[in-house]
């Protein structure tokens, strides 16, 4: 069974409206809004973009199924791949958690310090996790995909490590979930609840999207090189 | 050779029903007899049919009484009820059915599900239980204070292995997977207070 996938005569106003979520990935690429009835091809040329690495992304987005080809993919769409990965880092770091850490600090004070000053920390381990793993992929993973596309190769280092690696990031974004539907007492702020547990859902799912990128995009690629 | 059990599918979508009734077509133990597509009269049909499982998706129960399947039919004490899921269903309510069967499984899995379920149905198990033993509650406050297994262990007088039970139970029960998660959990459930974290 082969379930539709989006494809480059789309218009990309269409595809959005198939799948809102995609919203987030414009800004990774560039691309502004007021594109007109421009299709996805259209639109990844005016801005230099490669369409097949363009839909990829957008069908591992959107299709739980989906597994790209990687094998189209060329040398020349690493440097998209690697500030794709990068511009998301940034979002969910300067844009997202900033924002969750605002609201749950208003939250951990209507709590009172008893209560308040746990979430508070656990919130700080959380966003240090993620600020680790993020730097771990700029600052290692990065520099070597870079060295690669040199020809340069690296014995110490493989994609392999980075696949092994399991950060518990998701696991703590779920918890903060359940403490703040299940555990935290009832009086505490509703409303505000309800805002930051919108805003954590939505950074979970993004993440999750933004390692499968990882895993079905990205790590595939690399190894194809590294064989070479 | 034995009768082949009698199914009832109830199932709103006509090309899933189809396809259900399609691949046990040829199945020499299962045959199923009637589709519904709602379950309005389901209890009617349960009387007239007497099946032997009763496949549901799960998505067309009233969603308020979600989690009383095993009340609902308890009365059919000769009938297993299998999910039958097409969309996310959350592991509680699923819980409840002698077997999940998903929209992906293939035939042969299917009919192993099925097989699971009429043997299921006549261990009534217990209740499952969301509150946490004394014992759990113990692994949890030493678990927040940032003990390993082996401290626990010696701690508390158990084996390894018994804590490393105890403490899937905790995180099965609370939804709570991390250490600072559980941490968090203990301090509002006022099992630790703020001086014992280290």
């Amino acid at each position: 069974m082969k379930p539709l996938l989006f494809t480059e005569n789309m218009k990309l106003a269409d595809v959005i409206n198939a799948n809102h979520h995609l919203i987030l990935i414009l800004n990774r690429f560039g691309i502004k809004f007021g594109f007109g009835e421009k299709t996805v091809a259209e639109v990844c040329e005016t801005y230099h973009i490669s369409t097949s690495f363009f839909l990829m992304v957008c069908n591992v987005y959107s299709f739980k199924h989906y597994q790209p080809n990687t094998s189209v993919l060329a040398l020349s769409d690493i440097p998209f791949l690697i500030s794709y990965l990068q511009l998301s880092h940034h979002y969910y770091l300067n844009e997202r958690l900033s924002l969750i850490k605002d609201s749950l600090y208003k939250i951990a004070k209507g709590a009172g310090t008893k209560y308040g000053t746990s979430l508070q920390v656990f919130f700080d381990e959380y966003e240090q996790e993620v600020i680790e793993h993020f730097d771990y992929e700029e600052k290692t993973v990065f520099p070597y995909i870079a060295q690669l596309m040199k020809g340069e190769k690296n014995t110490d280092y493989s994609i392999d490590c980075f696949r092994s690696i399991h950060s518990n990031i998701e696991d703590k974004l779920s918890d903060l979930i359940s403490i703040l539907i299940k555990y935290l007492p009832s009086d505490i702020m509703h409303n505000e609840r309800v805002e930051v547990l919108n805003d954590i859902f939505h950074l979970t799912e993004d993440l999750n999207k933004h390692s499968l990128i990882e895993e079905k995009i990205l790590v595939p690629f690399v190894e194809s090189l590294e064989k070479e | 050779m034995k009768r082949q059990s009698k199914i009832l599918l109830v199932e709103s979508s006509p090309i899933i029903a189809a396809g259900f009734t399609y691949l046990l077509s040829d199945s020499i133990y299962f045959e199923v007899v009637r589709v519904l597509d709602a379950l309005d009269k389901l209890h009617e049909k349960i009387h007239a049919i007497k099946p032997d499982i009763l496949v549901v998706n799960p998505s067309l129960m009233d969603y308020s009484k979600r989690y009383m399947v095993k009340s609902m039919f308890r009365e059919y004490k000769d009938t297993a009820v299998v999910a039958f899921v097409t969309t996310y269903v959350e592991q509680a309510v699923l819980k409840q059915y002698h077997a999940v069967i998903e929209i992906d499984d293939t035939k042969q899995k299917i009919e192993s599900k099925l097989h699971d379920a009429l043997l299921d149905k006549n261990n009534n198990e217990p209740k499952e239980n969301y509150e946490l033993s004394d014992r759990e509650k113990d692994v949890l406050i030493a678990v927040a204070k940032g003990k390993t297994n082996k401290e626990i262990a010696d701690e508390l007088c158990l084996s390894i292995h018994t804590v490393i039970t105890h403490r899937k139970n905790i995180n099965r029960k609370t939804g709570i997977k991390t250490i600072s998660g559980l941490t968090v959990y203990a301090l509002l459930n006022n099992l630790i207070d703020e001086s014992s974290v280290k």
